[in-house]
């Protein structure tokens, strides 16, 4: 699957530019420092925006193209903010064939965001995930830390009701 | 050197040590076919199209990146073999844009040549989902089409060469693409516009921007005076496009080509040059005796210029305020030219025929408009007027040699070599050396700064100074000699820089030879061979012993970086973003 790019305007606070500053000095002159260098950045941001993978290309003084083609190959990295409450459903084997797909459809068709996406006001991001390991439970999806399973489509409703009282 | 004992298909070589299976076969008379390929710049064994058998191996090998070992046995023609290539050939079809017979690259695809062949009966043999592939046409100097790209990685290659790596692979798997971060178009980032890309690529998928319609229907407007300039590297490629040997001078019968494809008037880019030259000399003794910047960098090059920009703007001051010889003439075109034969110069079209894409950008920069029109209006480049020819029907073997017209056609050897990595620096040498000390030099050439290296430094005396010199082509060389000069490492006082490696005779607007050619032979040589021997046949050799020179510089009314010169020769530059 191609990686999302956010359109939400990036918002960064000067502790967290600082720390990526600090993060990029400590590694500019190791070899292969892209990939700590986004995993790093990401710790501090929850996501890489273009604004964060320009600074972390300058500080490393490569190319961005090369920072970014790093950033869309590995499936940890994420190109849009988590929202305050991240919904991941698993679509492992079992998951799957026990229905997941149809959860996430109406996980799509109520949030009104993609999966990768992250909804304009920042409650809720979606996540499509691979095997939690929480197969007996199938279909399951995770909010945050809550865990629900052995979900049917309409389940969504009553549990994103939760998060936005 | 180091040999061993090998065997290919049964019979025994010695070769040498450290060779690939890809370079020893070749040795043998065997070619093993490439896909990814590219010496030098993209040996990464990912298109799995050199496959081939070694005794005692697990399973198949790359042979262009296998080295050979004592003893080795290797056979490049089993059926396991021929399977393997075939299966490769008709999976890269499965996901191909097939339209070869409006392809650009149709004839000279290095795809379509392995299908061809190795036998390739079916070009659906096997189905499914085909990428949709995204189209970039946001840039003024190429096209990318994805749908015909076999994700070789050949462009990302060249681009990271040239220090610029704006293109990449981006996502993985079936959606990997080749583009630029966040998707953005070329246009975007900081895309220098040398083209190098395109002539790495072995398909249609990165193509130059064609002008060809635009030049055709100039010609056929009976209110326009279409007038041609070439520059010098052009003619030492273009016999390519027509089955001549590589570093064929082809000065004549291209003149004859262009006349009877319509120009009014037939100009030489080496005018321009020598105009160049007598404007980046003048700038040069300017700067040293009143202190200006120092080095002077030349800028003939607006693929490095715009590397300058984009790279180092802190050091676009140090670049020559000349405009480029392409410029140059575009300008006298249309105020000098037009002037004297009475023609009002809103008529005229101005076409340049380079070996470079980047002079489409060139043209449309600020500043670039002595008479408030553009000096140049259309910039093609070698590869279009090949195609020009070819539409017209013109037998080009079969063409007469002929002469530029006279006005603009007048150049001296120094503006010829202009198209050879360290040619501009020595043009310009002549030039400095015969001025300051007010005499004729004989030894007119500068053999330290020649041949096709990447760096080249010399030291010469000029009127009692030593003049400490720097010559660079590719821009991963320019980019180490700059930020030597950024960090105050260096003391040189001229720089000459050229963007494509070997300079403009390897332009991306260049014939594209494949990478069996292009990994095994020296290309950018043979075409500079071309030009220097022109330049040692020339009576003229020096740009300001040139008459029309001294001409153009009557009418400005004043002599070489005057104040005319400087409304008309002289442009400035801008700082760009690397990000």
């Amino acid at each position: 699957m191609q990686k999302r790019i956010s359109s939400i305007p990036f918002t960064d606070t000067p502790e967290q530019h600082q720390k990526l500053l600090d993060l990029l000095e400590k590694l500019k002159d190791e070899k292969g420092a892209v990939m700590p260098a986004l995993q790093g950045a990401q710790e501090i941001y929850g996501y890489l925006p273009i604004e964060v993978q320009k600074e972390v290309a300058r500080g490393l003084n490569v190319s961005l193209e090369e920072v970014y083609g790093v950033s869309t190959f590995y499936s940890q990295f994420s190109l849009t903010p988590k929202g305050k409450y991240n919904v991941s459903i698993c679509l492992g084997t079992a998951c799957y064939v026990k229905g997941a797909d149809k959860v996430l459809d109406r996980l799509v068709a109520k949030l009104g965001i993609q999966p990768e996406e992250c909804t304009p006001d920042g409650m809720f991001s979606l996540t499509a995930c691979r095997c939690i390991g929480a197969c007996g439970l199938a279909p399951v999806l995770t909010v945050n830390d809550d865990v629900y399973g052995r979900l049917v489509p309409e389940d969504v409703d009553k549990i994103l009701a939760k998060y936005t009282a | 050197m180091d040999m061993v004992n090998i065997k290919i298909n049964g019979m025994s070589y010695e070769v040498a040590a450290g060779s690939t299976i890809l370079e020893a076969a070749r040795e043998a008379g065997i070619d093993i076919p490439t896909l990814c390929f590219l010496k030098d710049i993209n040996q990464i064994g990912a298109c799995r199209m050199c496959m081939v058998e070694v005794k005692g191996a697990r399973s198949l090998v790359a042979a262009c990146v296998y080295p050979v070992n004592e003893g080795m046995e290797v056979f490049t023609n089993t059926p396991k073999v021929q399977k393997s290539r075939k299966m490769t050939l008709e999976m890269l079809l499965s996901v191909h844009d097939k339209k070869c017979l409006s392809c650009k690259r149709s004839g000279t695809c290095e795809l379509q040549k392995l299908c061809n062949d190795m036998g390739i009966s079916d070009e659906n043999r096997f189905e499914g989902a085909v990428p949709a592939g995204k189209k970039d046409y946001s840039t003024l100097h190429l096209e990318r089409d994805n749908a015909k790209c076999i994700l070789c990685r050949r462009c990302v290659a060249a681009c990271q060469q040239q220090h610029v790596a704006v293109i990449g692979a981006n996502n993985r798997g079936f959606d990997t693409e080749i583009g630029c971060a966040f998707e953005q178009p070329l246009s975007y980032v900081s895309c220098v516009s040398c083209g190098q890309c395109i002539n790495a690529c072995p398909t249609g998928a990165l193509t130059e921007k064609d002008c060809t319609q635009d030049v055709i229907d100039a010609i056929n407007d009976p209110d326009k005076i279409v007038i041609v300039q070439t520059a010098p590297a052009v003619r030492a490629a273009l016999g390519e496009e027509f089955g001549m040997p590589i570093g064929t001078n082809v000065e004549g019968k291209m003149v004859a080509a262009l006349r009877r494809l319509g120009f009014d008037k037939v100009f030489d880019t080496d005018f321009g040059a020598d105009m160049t030259i007598m404007e980046e000399a003048t700038e040069f003794i300017d700067r040293v005796k009143n202190g200006g910047k120092l080095p002077i960098i030349t800028s003939c090059s607006p693929g490095w210029v715009k590397f300058c920009e984009h790279y180092y703007p802190n050091l676009t001051e140090n670049l020559s305020s000349c405009k480029s010889p392409q410029q140059m003439a575009g300008a006298l075109i249309k105020t000098w030219y037009a002037e004297k034969e009475g023609i009002d110069p809103s008529k005229i079209v101005s076409v340049s025929v380079m070996p470079c894409v980047a002079k489409k950008f060139e043209i449309m920069r600020n500043d670039e408009a002595a008479a408030g029109l553009p000096d140049v209006d259309i910039s093609i480049s070698t590869r279009e007027l090949a195609r020009m020819i070819k539409m017209a029907q013109l037998n080009f073997a079969r063409l007469p040699e002929e002469d530029f017209d006279p006005a603009m056609g007048v150049s001296t050897g120094a503006a010829t070599i202009f198209g050879a990595t360290g040619g501009v620096l020595e043009a310009a040498l002549r030039t400095a050396a015969d001025v300051l000390e007010g005499t004729d030099h004989a030894n007119v050439e500068y053999k330290e700064i020649r041949g096709t290296q990447g760096f080249k430094e010399a030291i010469y005396k000029v009127a009692g100074m030593d003049v400490k010199v720097a010559v660079v082509s590719g821009l991963n060389n320019a980019n180490e000699l700059l930020s030597k000069i950024e960090k105050g490492e260096a003391d040189y006082h001229i720089v000459e820089v050229m963007c494509c490696p070997g300079g403009c005779v390897n332009g991306g607007g260049q014939p594209i030879q494949p990478s069996s050619v292009r990994s095994f032979t020296d290309i950018k040589a043979l075409r500079a061979k071309a030009l220097y021997d022109e330049d040692e046949a020339k009576t003229l050799r020096k740009s300001h012993l040139n008459p029309v020179v001294h001409e153009c510089y009557e009418w400005m009314g004043g002599p070489a970086g005057c104040h005319k010169a400087h409304e008309i020769l002289h442009t400035t530059y801008v700082k760009r973003d690397r990000f």
